[in-house]
């Protein structure tokens, strides 16, 4: 076996880590390394835990983090941080609130940026849960804001799908908007102490009730959260979350849904493996030859059209592609 | 092939809460194009070393206002000595009194910032000395 | 202001051609820079007239000292009867180093005591704590257990001088300890005067020195209070603190602002929780401001604090007794204006900060040693600031008329200006429901953050100047003798620890434990059980370690 295939495995944290700064840095040799770590991915469980900015994320992963130690199972967690747009730089601080395991072996927290606006966020997130799937991991959590369409097809890596919300800030208007009812498998009403959380919890009762997926089997279920403040309630409440997580589960696997989850997973991992190899150095290409600055500028000047440009851009790509 | 983005990490050992420089400067590394790990206050050496190597960074950028950067940052370096990261580089700041700097270089310190260093002549020291591989 | 149609119109007439000679000049004769700005980013006008305070009314908005809205002070008679207090704020290694520079002060003309604590105490942590490395000692003194201090007050008559001590989150158990002194001293609880800071809402928006979380951290403050009504009628049980919102960043009316909105939260929070009558305690709660380097600035700021708080104390809470309008405060020069570079002008920067506070009306003051950027000021250092004080009161005559700058059309102007800068922000708090939804939010933390960094950002592009940091540079060393703190001092600490438990009565000291506990579950006040608690001995992180076992730990969120 590769040596670092090996170490990985093995649990090495300083391999794995910087294999998964490969991967998003865009080494040439990291998709050979997936390549081979591929074998010994796919057996952990993979919760996506999205919402607003604000809506407490991070401090339920923490607590999530704890109640699945309890039960000695080791946890990797994916944090996703926006990047700045205007430096290209990014502040990843989500895992200020997780640091208490940061000494815990059993636990890896790693922060991504979502990197530039080329994609390729979803394809980093699902090789960098392909690393800590080798690493041994039994859960993996994957926590990204929803909103903007590539934080949200991150988790389309997730088997389960938790949805945060928090009373009075509009975001049931918000979860609707962004497709996020039909993706969610839990609701958590975060801060439910707060004003309008019994209003939330109604409206969202409703909407589920007119869902139509409701009918196969699985009603997503709202779990109340109290205060992070409060720390017996909450860690009551939590422990309730990973309770409705670990039931989530369950159904997946007696369903038969598991195996709908892998395949969306797999869908997910063809087609960012595909723009890896195909749309990225394509348009790499297109960019660094000054190809694309001309071609719109004939688009503009209504000279061309984007699909006769299209076209010829295919064509002479696979024709370089065949002469190779 | 595409450059590296720098990673670094902004931290805080220690008991003392003085986070205003931290926050700047992690804010400042960000605007420079960096991608910025903050833990946030009251950490321990363990801590800081461990959320290094998860997050592989290139730096960590220790800072401490409460006189303890005798005993804590040296500890760091060699943690992530025993973990085999010693290509970490770590450099400091705050209030550090001039007699402790051999000291803290001899401990493997790479540069130390005091109070009234300019947020462009860090972001210059790392960007000369950092070239992630 | 004005007395009559004619002089406003002369007024007006002067102030034009006023203008327009201005323009005539500028044209030869560009400014220096295009905005003029205060070191809070304020834009300050050229010229102030009767024009900027036209709808002052005297009785209402000014006033005579000792009246509503107190803008020129609580006291009558001003500083004719007394000067501010001398309070330098002092603490260092161990107990015995601390009460030798205690007395050392004293003997020197100060005339109230100030601790300041090491890390680990201001945390709640023992001295052999894990968390403790290195830290023992270093910015303070370390207090372990009521033997300490014992040591820390030897000597000190409690009934004639006043203490202040800087401490939050186990803010119970440093007063319960001083209660418990006090006692064995035979000095009764009544005579006893001082002050714990005891202040957790700055800490959440700017200290990050904190334990437990926001709930549970005010309910121990009101205990102090109730406790402190009932039985050390002369203790200010809370000094609500803008220094260290100041020293993070914020400017003079976020500064203001937040300090008055977090009083506004503890004395609801007693009213509510105590079910307390606001002139039966609001007398004793007490303010702590920063005295920043833009003079008349800061000299505005402490002069509208003093009105809103009184217009706050008769409308919001409608309090009855004077005293309960009162806003007292206590002073510090700031830190965050000193400069490492050429380390002695700061004795320059601390005598124009002192100035303002004392023209702004404070009633204590501390002045900030040149070499506190490095250390803990040196016995020289710390008695260059004392008598810093000292020329301000006997010999520069500023203390003879009281607040001698008001009516100035710029004082008055900007003045209001600060209080409506920080009424906005009041009012943007209230609507968010209060200080802790607003604190959760991240609001004060992300707006003292913005401040900071602009601040910042400035000084960097040289629009903010720094004598002897971006202007003025030189290359000459300026040797000053620095404090270190021994290594030893932690160990010794340590070793005296260890001893007290050994010799003390486990059993006794358990017992007192579970009633603090079971006070905390019940919500019953904590305040006995904790004077009873470090009576036999029990260590500070233990008290403290039934807080975070009962009410949860608060980590940093680390908001951006």
């Amino acid at each position: 076996m590769d040596s670092t295939i090996k170490k990985i495995c093995e649990g090495d944290v300083r391999t794995a880590s910087r294999l998964i700064r490969d991967i998003e840095d865009k080494r040439p040799d990291a998709n050979t390394k997936i390549k081979k770590l591929y074998a010994h991915t796919g057996k952990s469980f993979i919760i996506g835990i999205t919402g607003a900015p604000g809506a407490g994320k991070s401090t339920l992963t923490d607590a999530l983090i704890t109640e699945f130690r309890k039960l000695n199972k080791t946890v990797g967690v994916l944090a996703v941080d926006p990047t700045s747009p205007f430096s290209g730089g990014a502040i990843l601080g989500d895992r200020i609130r997780m640091q208490r395991h940061a000494e815990d072996s059993g636990v890896f927290v790693r922060s991504l940026a979502t990197r530039g606006a080329l994609g390729g966020l979803s394809q980093a997130a699902g090789n960098a849960i392909h690393v800590m799937e080798a690493m041994g991991k039994d859960i993996i959590i994957v926590e990204t804001v929803g909103i903007g369409q590539q934080e949200i097809d991150i988790i389309n890596h997730a088997h389960s799908v938790v949805v945060v919300l928090v009373p009075g800030m509009g975001d049931e208007i918000q979860t609707m908007k962004a497709g996020l009812m039909e993706i969610a498998d839990i609701f958590v009403i975060n801060k439910a102490n707060r004003a309008g959380a019994g209003q939330l919890q109604t409206e969202l009762s409703t909407m589920l009730n007119l869902s139509p997926q409701t009918a196969d089997g699985w009603k997503p279920p709202i779990v109340a959260v109290g205060d992070a403040f409060e720390p017996a309630t909450f860690s009551e409440n939590t422990a309730e979350l990973a309770q409705t997580i670990e039931e989530h589960h369950l159904y997946l696997k007696q369903s038969g849904k598991l195996t709908e989850r892998m395949h969306r997973k797999a869908m997910t991992e063809i087609k960012d493996a595909l723009s890896s190899c195909l749309m990225e150095p394509l348009l790499h290409s297109l960019i660094t030859s000054g190809e694309l600055e001309k071609l719109s500028e004939k688009i503009k000047n209504r000279k061309s059209d984007p699909y006769t440009a299209a076209e010829e851009i295919t064509e002479k790509f696979f024709q370089k592609r065949r002469g190779k | 092939m595409p450059e590296r983005k720098i990673r670094v990490m902004v931290a805080k050992p220690g008991l003392d809460g003085h986070d205003r420089g931290a926050r700047i400067l992690a804010r400042c590394f960000r605007d420079a194009g960096f991608e910025v790990v903050y833990t946030g206050c009251h950490q321990t050496p363990e801590q800081i070393a461990a959320a290094a190597i998860q997050e592989d960074v290139d730096l960590i950028g220790l800072s401490c206002l409460s006189g303890a950067h005798r005993v804590l940052f040296p500890k760091v370096v060699e943690l992530l000595r025993e973990k085999d990261a010693a290509d970490i580089t770590v450099i400091g700041g705050g209030i550090i009194p001039e007699q402790d700097f051999s000291m803290l270089y001899d401990a493997g310190i790479k540069a130390i910032f005091t109070p009234g260093a300019s947020l462009d002549s860090i972001v210059e020291w790392i960007k000369t000395n950092i070239k992630p591989d | 202001m004005y007395f009559s149609k004619e002089m406003q119109d002369a007024s007006l007439k002067l102030t034009r051609k006023w203008e327009d000679e201005v323009q005539k000049t500028l044209k030869n004769n560009p400014d220096q820079k295009t905005r003029f700005s205060t070191v809070s980013d304020k834009e300050i006008k050229r010229l102030y007239t009767p024009e900027d305070i036209k709808d002052i009314k005297f009785a209402e908005d000014i006033s005579v000292p000792g009246e509503f809205p107190y803008l020129r002070g609580n006291q009558v008679t001003g500083y004719r009867g007394r000067y501010w207090t001398f309070r330098m704020f002092s603490g260092m290694g161990s107990a015995q180093d601390t009460n030798q520079r205690w007395k050392m002060l004293l003997r020197e003309g100060q005339t109230g005591l100030s601790t300041a604590f090491d890390f680990p105490t201001l945390m709640g942590y023992d001295s052999d704590s894990p968390k403790a490395l290195g830290e023992v000692g270093k910015c303070g003194v370390a207090i372990d257990t009521l033997e300490d201090f014992l040591v820390l007050i030897e000597g000190i008559p409690l009934d004639q001088v006043t203490t202040s001590m800087t401490i939050n989150p186990p803010a119970t158990v440093l007063w319960a300890m001083y209660c418990a002194a006090a006692d064995i001293k035979g000095v009764p609880l009544s005579q006893i005067g001082g002050t714990i800071q005891n202040d957790m809402l700055k800490e959440f928006i700017a200290q990050k020195t904190f334990m437990c979380p926001p709930g549970p951290s005010i309910k121990l403050i009101s205990d102090t209070v109730e406790f402190g009504t009932k039985f050390v009628p002369n203790w200010n049980t809370i000094s609500i603190s803008g220094y260290h919102i100041r020293e993070a960043g914020a400017t003079a009316i976020q500064e203001l602002a937040f300090t008055i909105r977090d009083g506004i939260e503890y004395v609801e929070d007693v009213i509510r929780r105590k079910k307390m009558n606001v002139d039966d305690f609001a007398p004793r709660l007490s303010f702590f401001f920063n005295s920043h380097i833009d003079f008349f600035e800061e000299i505005c700021k402490l002069r509208a604090a003093r009105r809103i708080w009184a217009k706050i104390m008769r409308d919001r809470f409608h309090a009855q007794n004077p005293r309960s309008m009162w806003l007292r405060f206590h002073t510090q020069t700031a830190g965050c204006s000193l400069a490492a570079q050429q380390p002695y002008n700061n004795v320059i920067r601390t005598t124009v900060e002192g100035l303002a506070a004392v023209l702004g009306g404070t009633q204590s003051l501390h002045t900030n040693s040149l070499d506190e950027v490095f250390c803990l000021p040196s016995e020289h250092a710390a008695e260059i600031a004392l008598r810093t004080q000292q020329v301000l009161a006997e010999e520069t005559g500023v203390a003879n008329t009281i607040d001698p700058l008001a009516g100035s059309y710029f004082i008055e102007k900007l003045t209001n200006e600060i209080e409506e800068g920080a009424w906005d922000y009041i009012n943007k708090i209230d609507a968010m429901g209060g200080m802790i939804a607003a604190i959760e939010k991240g609001f004060p933390q992300m707006e003292i953050a913005e401040s900071a960094y602009k601040f910042q950002a400035q000084l960097e592009k040289g629009e903010k100047i720094m004598v002897g940091v971006n202007k003025y540079l030189s290359n000459q060393p300026y040797p000053i003798p620095l404090v270190e703190i021994d290594e030893k001092v932690g160990e010794e600490q340590i070793k005296r620890l260890q001893n007290v438990r050994r010799k003390r009565d486990n059993k006794a000291v358990k017992k007192s434990l579970d009633d603090i506990r079971n006070a905390c579950k019940k919500g019953d006040n904590v305040m006995p059980h904790c004077i009873e608690a470090v009576k036999n001995l029990a260590t500070l992180q233990e008290i403290c370690d039934v807080y975070r076992d009962v009410y949860g730990e608060y980590k940093d969120p680390g908001l951006y």
